[in-house]
């Protein structure tokens, strides 16, 4: 071909498109959306890996952290201290504080610091100034939303064991914490050298410990880790260095990012079905066109190249306008994701982003327009002289099967570069896929049986409008595939979220226990009985825990197992606090499954491991004999059964149980569990418990009730942000389609007000169809929501569905009623005007 | 004088339904260059199917065409279209205009589609030969059907065809404007030295040329 053949295909497109460019422009909005989603992760991505780069230090907030969740012993110490920097000690555990102002408890985490930490960046307080002088004096800083939900203001007072603090600040944000670590943990920070006055470090208190560095000599703190890595661990310390810090915060970023791309990518998807559709119209529309063009002498390559490049130009307009809008979105971002973030987020547009958005936008948007428009070399010249001349089947067209086959790679391999694994992205493949194909047979299923099973005696008005489902060039299949789509997003997420809720909630009802009292002394168990009891809350179980540590395994010490990693037991195992109990019966949440059972203790200690931890974490078989270290006194055990339990009911389950007769007079903590009544009456008894036995802690399920609908509120409203990609995407889809078929309708509209129908008939045909598509669509959606979430439920998290049908109905009304709305917007004209004078003006 | 267009034991079936509907049968007849001739025959006698395979726009299931000595049914599509755009003319029964290109823009693209350059002054000269020079950017909705039926005849004599098609050029007209139409096309086609074949139901129209082929059932009854 000369070139200035090429020359004439642009100007034909040129040309073509100047009389459809508005219709075109509606091709390229519904991938507007998709590519904005997905051009505003990729920017808060990029952007969030700068800024983690950026401030990796001020993550950490410090060179170097040594921790552990035991007391430093003295080889431990002599080894810290010798690494020389600016040092500072933190304690951190979960502890009851008691607000006397109004009474109030509360399980938070205290952290107890001391020294110059952090090092880099700040804990931002209000007023400011106290981050750094709280330490002064017997100050604490209390997290912000916990002030807020006790009422209490800076000047209050805050008690924490035995001893009462003054509220110096209000802690707004601290290094390398998010604002969802914070509503799960609400910190409450006090100066180290008051925690022992607190009372709170005893026995079996669960606390961490840690050590942070500054180092201003440049020595390269991971270098040195990694040389020092086998002495940490016989040391039995961990470390987080500022490289570790900023790989696992970049993971966790990756992780998030890549999901909510994969929803954008869905979105694209959406839109990309829109476009689909409407070439499809689109070229049967031109099919007189490109007759005519095929008499004049174009070849079909040359008529078909015309309309590949208009919707070529069209999907980069629309991929161009979408990346712009996606560079505007991200600035909104860092505040949808406030919570999720460690740091404060200064954002910019990201070329790369852009770039890629604008390529990923064009390609998909083409391949999808591909499918339909290649019907467009198969028109034939004589189309232009018989109108009803339809070209003979002319066998399979491998073309369009292999731009299919594309399609599903484009997908497939997007979602492997997002997701990292071959595995979850042909799972996230076939979903969708599957996902398509059950929106589609449901389309179809419907129109064939409107079309064969519709009673033929019903009113007319009836009968057009479900004909308007079947007729040619219609939309049943696209608009129930988009918004179908959409809404199974939006349905499912509520459904997920419901579970979730009521899976915490089910262990609040009937009989079973709602509060755990645990770190009871032995002193104070029969008094904290009394007090339950004299509530009339019943003491379901009280057990007493002893903390030991694994000292042998089948006569291998636990340095020798710790440097011999070929064994397989974790080191997890081996370096754990173990807490255990010894009873000489099972319990309902246990089932033995293995080996036999010893309630009592003779000449040999048989013990009962959980079956996963025995089997797989420890490596040991029935008759393996382990020495645990139960506080300084060695005792030989031999494994005497497996036990499957059940971890989801509030009970207090045990790895290791021992039996009778062997632990009775070691230091051991007791762990009670009751049923609270009123919420009048458990506060009144945790604020007896609190004040007068502080070291008590107390887990209150309707706290942590609470806590998951927070957690999962916010998580869901980042999710549903951006299934609202897909929901707008699907109603610019439902949008256009009504645009496009306006001229369809219009005639049908005037010709029946022509023959006599009334606007009040118009108006119940338009709204009925539009009822039925939009009601169909929602319905298809709830149906796709109803069986991810059964699916997830049954095989993610285990337990038994049933659907909340309220949220279900609510998505249902108003994705009909928007469907039903814009379809009459379409006809406002057609009912107010008189017919010629639409024709004339539609013509 | 040689043959434009030769048509050879023509036949041309259809499958419906499941059964076999043959819509021309064994059809035979040459057309000299420079002649005008009128294909007539009542609705449904294979009239445009005959027009069709003649120009090339289908196959024959069985026979053969050869236009200005080339045998179309030897060739593939593409090359039937280069065949078309380099010796054919086309003038429809509903004008077939381009609805987004304006009146001279329609002119242009069969030479446009020959890769040729600066058109535009031979698409304006013909367009002021059929009387609409003022009308050059008007779209085709913008012009009364006889004024489209003028773009479309400069359009098929733009590119110098040896043989014009014409498929019931006046059929979609007024009595007044056929006859203003007609008079054109025949004006055209002598300035031109045009073949012209015309599919029509109109014996006043087919008077007018040198020949008749009357059509049947498929099959030629009457020269």
């Amino acid at each position: 071909m000369n070139i200035e053949k090429y020359k004439w295909l642009w100007r034909m497109a040129w040309r073509d498109s100047r009389r459809s460019r508005s219709r075109l422009l509606l091709f390229t909005s519904s991938i507007i959306l998709g590519v904005a989603a997905l051009v505003a992760i990729n920017s808060f991505e990029d952007n969030l890996r700068e800024e983690i780069n950026g401030e990796a230090r001020e993550l950490l907030g410090a060179d170097l952290m040594i921790s552990n969740n035991q007391a430093f012993n003295d080889s431990a110490l002599a080894f810290m201290d010798s690494l020389g920097g600016v040092q500072a000690n933190e304690m951190y555990f979960a502890s009851m504080v008691y607000f006397p102002k109004n009474n109030g408890t509360r399980l938070v985490q205290v952290r107890a610091l001391e020294g110059e930490y952090p090092f880099y960046g700040e804990i931002e307080t209000l007023p400011a100034e106290v981050s750094r002088t709280f330490s002064e004096g017997r100050n604490a800083l209390v997290d912000q939303t916990l002030m807020l939900q006790y009422d209490v203001e800076v000047g209050d007072s805050v008690k924490i064991g035995r001893m009462m603090f003054r509220i110096a600040g209000k802690l707004l944000r601290v290094p390398g914490q998010s604002g969802i670590t914070a509503t799960v943990t609400s910190p409450v920070y006090i100066p180290l050298k008051y925690l022992e006055q607190t009372d709170l470090v005893q026995k079996g208190s669960r606390i961490n410990y840690m050590r942070y560095y500054k180092f201003d000599d440049n020595r390269d703190v991971e270098k040195m880790m990694k040389a020092l890595e086998p002495r940490m661990r016989v040391l039995n310390l961990r470390y987080d260095t500022v490289e570790e810090k900023k790989r696992d915060t970049s993971r966790a970023f990756a992780n998030l990012s890549d999901f909510l791309n994969l929803v954008g990518f869905v979105a694209l998807l959406l839109g990309c079905v829109g476009v689909a559709s409407a070439v499809h119209i689109y070229s049967k529309e031109k099919t007189d066109t490109v007759a005519v063009l095929r008499c004049l002498g174009a070849t079909g390559t040359q008529a078909f190249s015309i309309f590949l490049l208009q919707i070529g130009g069209m999907g980069f307009l629309g991929s161009v306008a979408g990346a712009f809008l996606g560079s505007q979105i991200q600035t909104i971002l860092p505040a949808v994701l406030r919570d999720f973030l460690p740091f404060e987020a200064n954002f910019g547009v990201s070329v790369e982003a852009i770039l890629e958005g604008i390529a990923v936008g064009s390609l998909i948007s083409l391949l999808f327009a591909l499918l339909p428009l290649l019907a467009i070399r198969r028109i034939s010249p004589l189309s232009a002289i018989r109108a009803s001349f339809q070209s003979e089947k002319t066998g399979t067209d491998y073309v369009r099967w292999a731009v299919a086959v594309l399609i599903g790679l484009f997908i497939f391999g997007f979602a492997w570069l997002q997701m990292g694994k071959w595995t979850n992205a042909m799972i996230f493949t076939l979903s969708l896929l599957g996902a398509f194909l059950l929106l589609t047979g449901l389309a179809w299923l419907t129109m064939q049986g409107v079309r064969k099973y519709f009673p033929s005696r019903w009113n007319y008005l009836w009968r057009q409008s479900l004909a308007n489902l079947y007729r040619p060039n219609n939309m049943t299949i696209t608009l129930i595939v988009s918004i179908g789509l959409g809404t199974g997003l939006i349905s499912t997420l509520y459904f997920v979220q419901g579970l979730l809720v009521e899976t915490v909630a089910i262990s609040d009802k009937g009989d079973l226990p709602n509060m755990v009292l645990f770190d009871i002394q032995t002193s104070q168990k029969k008094e904290i009985a009394d007090i339950t009891r004299s509530y009339g809350f019943p003491v379901i179980q009280q057990v007493p825990v002893v903390t030991m540590r694994l000292d042998s395994l089948n006569g291998i010490s636990r340095v020798e197992l710790l440097a011999d990693t070929a064994t397989g037991v974790s080191s997890w195992t081996l370096n754990r606090e173990y807490r255990v109990t010894f009873r000489d019966t099972l319990i309902d949440t246990e089932k033995l499954v293995e080996g036999e059972w010893h309630g009592k203790a003779g000449d040999v200690i048989y013990i009962s491991l959980e079956e996963g931890f025995g089997k797989e974490s420890m490596k040991v078989k029935i008759g393996d004999e382990i020495v645990f270290d139960v506080q300084g006194v060695p005792v030989k055990t031999v494994v005497g059964s497996f036990r499957k339990v059940d971890f989801q009911r509030v009970q207090t389950n045990f790895l290791v149980v021992f039996p009778t007769g062997v632990l009775e007079d070691a230091p051991q903590f007791h762990v009670l569990i009751t049923k609270v009544g009123s919420q009048e009456s458990s506060a009144k008894y945790q604020q007896q418990i609190a004040r007068e036995y502080p070291n008590v802690s107390l887990i209150d399920l309707g706290l942590i009730l609470s806590t998951v609908e927070e957690v999962l509120d916010k998580v869901s409203f980042v999710i549903r942000f951006m299934a609202m990609f897909s929901i707008f995407t699907g109603l610019i889809v439902l949008i256009g389609s009504v645009i496009i078929s306006r001229y369809q309708r219009i005639q049908e509209s005037v010709l029946l007000r022509t023959l006599g129908a009334s606007r009040r008939q118009i108006l119940i045909i338009n709204a009925l169809e539009y009822l039925v598509l939009g009601g169909l669509a929602a319905f298809s959606g709830i149906i796709l929501a109803l069986l991810s979430t059964w699916g997830l439920a049954v095989f993610t998290f285990e337990t038994a569905f049933v659907p909340d049908i309220l949220p279900a109905f609510v998505v249902f009304f108003i994705i009909t009623g928007l469907t039903v709305l814009i379809g009459l917007s379409n006809s406002r004209g057609v009912l107010s005007n008189p017919p010629l004078e639409i024709l004339r003006k539609e013509a | 004088m040689e043959h434009i267009l030769s048509v050879q034991n023509l036949t041309r079936t259809y499958s419906s339904a499941g059964q076999t509907l043959t819509v021309l049968d064994n059809v035979s007849f040459d057309i000299q260059a420079g002649g005008t001739a009128a294909i007539v025959g009542p609705s449904g006698s294979g009239k445009t199917t005959l027009l069709g395979l003649c120009a090339g726009l289908d196959r024959a299931s069985s026979g053969s065409v050869y236009l200005n000595q080339i045998r179309l049914d030897d060739l593939s599509e593409d090359e039937r279209a280069s065949v078309r755009n380099a010796h054919v003319g086309f003038i429809f029964q509903s004008f077939q205009l381009l609805p987004t290109l304006t009146a001279v823009e329609n002119i242009m693209v069969p030479l446009e589609l020959r890769g040729e350059a600066g058109v535009r002054g031979l698409a304006m000269e013909l367009l002021e030969r059929v009387g609409l020079a003022d009308r050059s950017h008007h779209y085709p909705v913008q012009l009364s059907g006889g004024e489209q039926q003028r773009v479309a005849m400069a359009r098929a004599f733009v590119n110098k065809p040896k043989i014009l098609f014409a498929d019931e050029p006046t059929g979609n007209l007024d009595a007044e404007t056929s006859q203003k139409v007609e008079d054109l096309l025949f004006e055209l086609n002598r300035e031109a030295g045009t073949t012209l074949v015309v599919v029509t139901h109109d014996l006043e129209l087919a008077a007018h040329t040198g020949r008749i082929i009357r059509l049947k059932g498929g099959k030629i009854v009457n020269e």
